[in-house]
């Protein structure tokens, strides 16, 4: 034991043992390890609790549901007590019905026995249990797979138009000298002065006068160009060497060609990085189809995740599902890309 | 895989884009890689431009611009006419001055939090500590959550029979509707995109950290420099150029918060967590009449905020690549 606390307070460096300032490093890394993960895992333990479970005051950690048992001579699985007084006192016993402050009982050896008892003598037996009834009756409902159909369909498209679109666009500015280079670039950098958030109102005429209004093309085509994507894959593409380009030229090759065939493949890592940061913008964007999509059907998972919160009873026990739902994707590619994320997002500054 | 997925479908159209190029030239091919992109630039970003010009100067609830007429500077005077600037109860657009009050405490104090923790976070992650790796990722885990998924994580814990309250109630003290009370509503608001966005600047920091040359410490250290001295004499004035950009990085997004705040009190109570962009949202989109003229115009002075502080940014990254 107290090798294993020598080893643990080893310090990497120095040899020497942990100095205070060091236990006070851990202390507060171990509480962010809390703060920051503790309110998702609140969440995603609370999304498996049954309806009954989530009305509790307080709140247990776990998800606990009522134990239920199938008797011979009785249809539905019946629920579980345990009984707290009286001549059965300490026995399990299963409830078939209850009418006023008396309950029928039948011990499990005997199922035919009715015996009656009162409400207060009996307590009702927990077991923990995972509601995934709150996920499978989610993924039975028409209206969520439709949400889960929007969603996808909007990341996945606007994701691979924007990098073909931004990719095209990189490789003119990288590997063409031509006129109106320059006023292009600074045309790029102009844009990034100007977010979205401040463009709304014609925004909204222009897509509206393009039929895009209430469309999910609405939201996946004003997006498309984004000057953080060009400049991403232009800083690449200026490190490809021009001799490569211009040995294909020689062969006959078409400047399409050379694109497709040559460029985009050696911009693969780029293409990766600028594919994840997309995935993350569209799967989580919220304002511009808040305006776009205004009829139910057409709502992505982020809008119908908040128009169901704000419903005045809220249904917590699908809600949580949902949320759980819709943050997965990300989380997964958090597990596994992490690295790229966070070299792509501190290249580009974010969006 | 990427690559293969997206150039198979694109040998197809190689045939008639070769025809293109040879009349086209070497140069018009150049354009016509770069048109679909300025095309989508034209459309959605310079077009829009010029029209939000159009719409603030123009009056009426429609969108068509056909529709509207010519009131000149009609909407700005009305967000700006106000008795007395400090309340915003006075002026004829109180919800404007209440957003843009809102707006400045929340920026503010935000920037100010995050910054600060952000930089605590970075300095301890660059000591010699174990598992760095995971800790990073464990502070930069939130920023990647989607901010109505943020909202909701957050109010669940917060509503009236949440686990803070079972905390409170566990010691003791009175349980608490937080999210209907002004100030708390707007604290936590603070609280949430601070817990959202900070470990994107713990990354920024934390890179800037790391490119400090290590034997400016050992020279320090050969003199027996206090820790103390030099932190306040080497890593802050050689951090300094990160911190600008972090700091002016921040603030841009800032002034732009909605999403979160909106998913988690839908601005309320009353107006108390009403922010700009969600007076703009509100008052073009939200509710009827649709008042695009005003939306317009307070966009308008958002966007003038915004163009000065990237100016700051260019200006900072520049310095930050020289120095």
């Amino acid at each position: 034991m107290g090798k294993v606390l020598g080893f643990l307070t080893r310090t990497r460096g120095r040899g020497g043992r942990l100095h205070w300032t060091d236990w006070a490093s851990y202390a507060y890394l171990g509480l962010g390890v809390a703060l920051m993960f503790g309110p998702v895992v609140w969440l995603l333990l609370s999304s498996f609790k049954t309806e009954a479970e989530l009305a509790r005051f307080p709140p247990r950690l776990l998800p606990h549901a009522q134990e239920m048992m199938t008797l011979p001579g009785h249809d539905d699985p019946l629920p579980m007590f345990v009984v707290t007084d009286g001549p059965l006192a300490g026995e399990q016993v299963a409830q078939v019905r209850r009418i006023g402050l008396a309950s029928q009982v039948v011990r499990p050896e005997a199922p035919d026995e009715i015996i009656k008892i009162d409400i207060s003598q009996r307590e009702p037996v927990e077991e923990i249990r995972f509601a995934w009834e709150n996920y499978t009756g989610l993924f039975g409902e028409f209206d969520f797979m439709r949400y889960l159909w929007n969603s996808t369909f909007i990341t996945l498209t606007a994701t691979a138009i924007m990098l073909l679109v931004n990719a095209m666009a990189a490789f003119a500015l990288s590997k063409y000298r031509f006129r109106g280079r320059g006023v292009v670039l600074a045309l790029v950098i102009g844009v990034l002065m100007i977010p979205q958030t401040v463009v709304l109102v014609p925004l909204f005429l222009i897509v509206s006068k393009l039929g895009m209004y209430n469309s999910l093309w609405g939201v996946i085509i004003p997006g498309a160009a984004t000057p953080t994507g060009v400049f991403l894959l232009r800083q690449y593409m200026l490190t490809i060497p021009d001799e490569i380009l211009d040995a294909a030229r020689m062969d006959k090759a078409s400047e399409w060609k050379i694109f497709w065939r040559i460029v985009l493949p050696l911009s693969a890592p780029a293409l990766a990085v600028l594919a994840i940061l997309a995935i993350m913008w569209r799967w989580n964007d919220f304002l511009w189809p808040l305006i776009v999509l205004s009829e139910n059907r057409n709502f992505t998972l982020q809008l119908a995740l908040n128009t169901f919160q704000g419903q005045l009873s809220t249904d917590w026990s699908s809600l949580l599902a949902m949320t759980v739902v819709t943050l997965l994707p990300i989380a997964c590619v958090f597990m596994f890309l992490q690295k790229y994320i966070a070299t792509g997002i501190a290249s580009t500054g974010g969006k | 895989m990427l690559t293969v997925l997206i150039s198979r479908p694109l040998r197809l159209i190689d045939w008639p884009l070769s025809a293109l190029q040879r009349r086209l030239g070497t140069t018009g091919v150049a354009w016509a890689f770069l048109l679909p992109n300025l095309v989508l630039f034209g459309l959605f970003a310079f077009l829009p431009l010029i029209l939000n010009v159009v719409y603030a100067l123009t009056g009426g609830d429609q969108i068509m611009l056909e529709d509207r007429r010519f009131v000149g500077a009609d909407n700005f005077a009305r967000l700006s006419s106000c008795e007395n600037y400090l309340d915003p109860n006075s002026c004829e657009k109180d919800l404007f001055w209440r957003a843009v009050h809102n707006t400045l405490i929340f920026v503010t104090l935000q920037v100010g939090l995050m910054v600060g923790f952000s930089l605590l976070t970075a300095i301890i992650l660059n000591r010699d500590i174990r598992a760095r790796g995971f800790f990073r990722s464990v502070f930069f885990f939130p920023v990647l959550l989607s901010p109505v998924v943020v909202a909701l994580v957050w109010k669940w814990i917060l509503q009236r029979d949440g686990v803070l309250n079972a905390g409170l109630d566990a010691l003791g003290f009175e349980t608490f509707n937080w999210l209907l009370h002004a100030n708390w509503a707007f604290g936590w608001s603070i609280f949430l995109s601070v817990w959202a966005h900070m470990g994107f600047y713990t990354l920024i920091l934390l890179a800037g950290l790391q490119a400090i040359p290590q034997d400016v410490y050992e020279a320090a250290r050969m003199d027996a420099a206090s820790p103390w001295r030099m932190f306040r004499r080497i890593t802050l004035p050689l951090l300094m150029p990160t911190m600008l950009v972090v700091l002016v990085l921040a603030l841009i997004k800032g002034v732009q918060t909605f999403d979160e705040v909106y998913a988690f009190t839908g601005g309320g109570p009353g107006s108390a967590t009403t922010l700009m962009i969600q007076y703009i949202y509100e008052t073009g989109f939200g509710g009827m009449p649709r008042l695009f003229g005003l939306a317009s115009a307070a966009s308008i002075l958002v966007a003038v905020v915004l163009v000065a502080l990237t100016a700051l940014q260019l200006w900072a990254n520049r310095r930050n690549v020289n120095g």
